[in-house]
């Protein structure tokens, strides 16, 4: 996947003069994160927009994306809602068994102020990735479709954008690693189905958040037709 | 083939603020100076948000705070036939490294202390070096906030492995491990520093290099 840098591209920069600037501001994009301006010209599918300043990527246009994003959720919604529920780890120590699902393990802090740390768990490993991944869905279908956006698709995506940094699903996924050795010594410990679904779904997530341009997603929420 | 132009001369990057432009933070779209909400998105828009600072520092302090409880009280409570142990975030690492398991220590111990207090100093010292001239260059203050607010979450990962151990210890007089007071403390530190970075308003790295304070808009 070719990927070029602004500076790379662009050859010889030039003046922007003021009295443009007014008509102009649907042709500007701005980075985000170091309020640095640019004149807006998009990239090529598989080609990335990056920010010369702070080198943060502004518009990323992949080939499909919407319609593959949405595969990739729907995948994510299964496997949620199975690695939720299903036996993730079972333990066994001279006869003594037990097995936990992601629901139980969330809710392991229960009783007295803990009950706090239990809804935080929950929410960071399972409702939050399917809440994020519904209105992905929600969103997108209608874009894919070439149809309106879909009423509050705004507010929506916002909210998804918002509750990115809080889906902690990968991180739960890597706890997990230094819980098995943690427990090894101590008892047997064996993987369930909801063990498999959730390495899956692991992957499934960064590559559903690498496909997402954002830009692409608030121009076509804006210029519904034209994309 | 070209896929952006600067709005500026040659070499030279202009912020949006300098031509009388407020952008919206959450979908990179232009606005005139002074417009107060994105008609994109609905972002609120600010072209420098000065209250920023004193977000970053009121769940910096809050973080900070939690912090300490959550290395003073015991983490995990592992009870077994015949003894019982209470061991706190950094107790529980070395006695990893005491059974031979470097890889996981190291691992305990660069998410629950290395991470979080790397992630109070890098704070810290952006905030600060945002309002007062200070010789770090933009370039280094970058990499902090990029590190910053792509590693905190990764803190989180002591609270999982503690909840995924005392759910799935439970074998009645054999073994069991619960969770312990600090797990609470900890998580808390560890929300309110993500808070903290999420705060800070990375636009005001550049501003101060151009030679002009932040000014309230």
């Amino acid at each position: 996947m070719p990927s070029r840098t602004v500076s790379s591209i662009y050859e010889g920069m030039r003046d922007f003069p003021p009295d443009r600037l007014a008509s102009g501001l649907d042709h500007l994009i701005i980075c985000p994160r170091c309020d640095a301006a640019y004149q807006l010209e998009r990239p090529k599918n598989g080609e990335r927009a990056v920010c010369q300043r702070c080198h943060k990527t502004l518009i990323a246009p992949r080939r499909n994306a919407g319609l593959r994003i949405i595969a990739v959720a729907v995948a994510v919604l299964v496997l949620i809602m199975g690695a939720a529920v299903l036996p993730f780890l079972t333990i066994d120590a001279a006869g003594n068994k037990n097995a936990v699902s992601i629901l139980d393990a969330a809710l392991a802090f229960s009783g007295g102020p803990m009950i706090f740390l239990a809804l935080v768990t929950a929410a960071l490993i399972i409702f939050i990735p399917m809440l994020r991944v519904i209105l992905t869905i929600y969103v997108l279908v209608p874009v894919v479709l070439d149809r309106p956006p879909a009423r509050h698709a705004i507010p929506a995506f916002r909210l998804s954008e918002a509750l990115r940094p809080w889906s902690m699903a990968e991180i739960f996924a890597i706890g997990c690693a230094v819980a098995l050795v943690k427990v090894a010594d101590l008892a047997q410990v064996g993987f369930g189905p909801a063990f498999w679904m959730f390495g899956a779904l692991v992957v499934l997530v960064v590559a559903q958040d690498s496909y997402m341009c954002k830009w692409s997603v608030w121009n076509s929420l804006e210029h519904p037709k034209k994309s | 083939m070209v896929s952006m132009e600067l709005t500026g001369t040659s070499k030279e990057i202009l912020s949006a603020r300098e031509k009388g432009i407020v952008a919206c933070t959450r979908c990179t779209k232009a606005w005139p100076m002074g417009t107060q909400v994105c008609g994109r998105c609905g972002h609120k828009l600010d072209s420098r948000d000065l209250l920023s600072l004193q977000r970053v520092w009121a769940y910096w302090v809050l973080g900070v705070l939690c912090y300490i409880p959550a290395n003073i009280y015991p983490m995990l409570k592992t009870k077994t036939l015949f003894q019982y142990d209470e061991s706190t975030i950094i107790g529980g690492a070395v006695e990893l490294a005491h059974h031979g398991n470097f890889g996981i220590a190291a691992i305990i111990l660069f998410a629950s202390v290395v991470i979080p207090l790397g992630k109070f100093w890098a704070v810290a010292l952006l905030a600060i070096s945002v309002r007062h001239t200070s010789n770090l260059s933009n370039k280094r203050r970058l990499i902090m906030f990029e590190v910053v607010e792509y590693i905190g979450r990764w803190s989180m990962i002591d609270i999982f492995v503690v909840a995924i151990l005392s759910s799935l210890v439970q074998l009645r007089t054999l073994a069991t491990i619960n969770p312990g007071a600090a797990a609470i403390f900890f998580a808390l530190s560890v929300i309110f520093t993500m808070l903290s970075a999420q705060a800070f308003d990375p636009r005001l790295i550049w501003d101060k290099r151009e030679g002009r304070g932040p000014e309230k808009t």
